[in-house]
């Protein structure tokens, strides 16, 4: 019964997708909206990643609430899994995981703080950038099981990032313009030190994402050892 | 030739779409739900992500070259990188519960974790389990009345 239900449901949901799809014309996007962000965002924002420009400038209280979800699925997860447990029954890993995680810690840092201090030049961005960061702070724990990561440090570089992206947003709420609007000069196109505060919101969204993360990943590893 | 290669591109945004939720409701174990959902979303964004694509476009960045180049839409990626974001955000939640569904009930399939839940909610309440073999739904116990409430009017 429950095998027709869905077969009858899935035919329905592919033909209405196919029907959408068939109205498109493939590789003649109908949207102006994105014609009009290619004209117009290097004097509104000064990005040369659109897509930055998008996220940050045109749609940041969007951006806003994705962090927040973000955060209330770390909470969640936090919540579900209960306190991280010292002491793991794991043994460490040999040698060449554990040097090679000591090899690694300082490049993931250095591609990651890279990817988010460049994400309105280049394709990339505190999302992106924040993931390789959390994936750096992460490597040494799967060598060594028995260390643990500080979640009081994770709460507060958590907390200072993301009260960062509101103050900037409230910044351009106090000086008459809209929540989230792009602030101070925009500088030289295509230097790092461009596009006002783009690239510190996105600073912000990396350390937030990077921590976010960071223990949300740990929580997971230190919770499955228990049951294996 | 172009058509067809945007119907292939279309029809596998939609196969993966249609995969994934296939693969949540048919499939009985947890952590194959959780990668069924993965999919899904992957569908999802793929076909967002073409319905801004563009002939002959480079990626949205724009450059110093004065040649004007056409680009691709950058709203639906803007959108997508949202998207993905919030699916990694439930994919973990979604992990965390099946990890505590683990360690509670010991199994990943779900019928049999739904039946140890409920058998912990009837034991936790006081009552027979409704669906035992056993006891089928016409003979099971009546509740015994209470006594007090029968004798309560004699007491003067």
């Amino acid at each position: 019964m429950r095998s027709l239900a869905t077969v009858l449901f899935l035919g329905g949901l592919v033909f209405l997708l196919a029907v959408l799809t068939e109205t498109l014309s493939f590789g003649n996007p109908p949207m102006l909206v994105g014609d009009a962000i290619q004209r117009t965002a290097v004097n509104d924002v000064g990005a040369a990643n659109l897509v930055t420009a998008v996220v940050l400038g045109y749609r940041g209280l969007d951006t806003l609430g994705e962090l927040s979800i973000l955060f209330a699925a770390a909470t969640a997860g936090g919540l579900v899994l209960g306190a991280a447990r010292a002491g793991s029954r794991q043994r460490p890993g040999g040698f060449i995981l554990c040097a090679g995680a000591d090899l690694l810690f300082p490049l993931l840092l250095v591609v990651g703080l890279y990817i988010v201090m460049h994400g309105h030049l280049t394709p990339g961005g505190g999302f992106q950038g924040g993931v390789v960061l959390a994936a750096a702070f992460f490597l040494p724990l799967l060598a060594r099981p028995t260390e643990t990561l500080s979640h009081t440090w994770l709460s507060v570089v958590e907390g200072m990032a993301g009260t960062a992206f509101i103050a900037i947003g409230m910044l351009a709420l106090f000086r008459g313009e809209a929540f989230l609007a792009p602030l101070f000069d925009k500088g030289v196109f295509g230097e790092l030190v461009s596009s006002g505060s783009l690239p510190l919101l996105y600073l912000a969204v990396g350390l937030k994402v990077g921590s976010e993360l960071a223990s949300l990943l740990s929580r997971l590893a230190s919770d499955d050892e228990m049951t294996s | 030739m172009n058509t067809s290669i945007g119907l292939v591109f279309f029809v596998g945004a939609i196969g993966l779409t249609a995969i994934g939720i296939a693969g949540m409701v048919l499939s009985n174990h947890l952590f194959r739900m959780v990668l069924a959902l993965a999919i899904a979303e992957a569908g999802a964004n793929l076909l967002l992500i073409l319905a801004g694509f563009r002939w002959d476009a480079v990626a949205p960045i724009l450059s110093n070259s004065e040649v004007a180049q056409s680009m691709v839409d950058p709203v639906p990626q803007a959108m997508v990188l949202t998207a993905i974001v919030i699916g990694v955000g439930v994919q973990a939640l979604a992990l965390s519960l099946v990890i505590r569904v683990r360690q509670r009930y010991g199994t990943l399939d779900m019928q049999e974790a739904r039946q140890r839940m409920q058998d912990d909610l009837d034991a936790a309440a006081g009552v027979t389990p409704s669906r035992s073999r056993q006891q089928p739904a016409g003979e099971r116990l009546l509740p015994v009345p209470d006594a007090t409430v029968e004798t309560g009017g004699r007491h003067d």
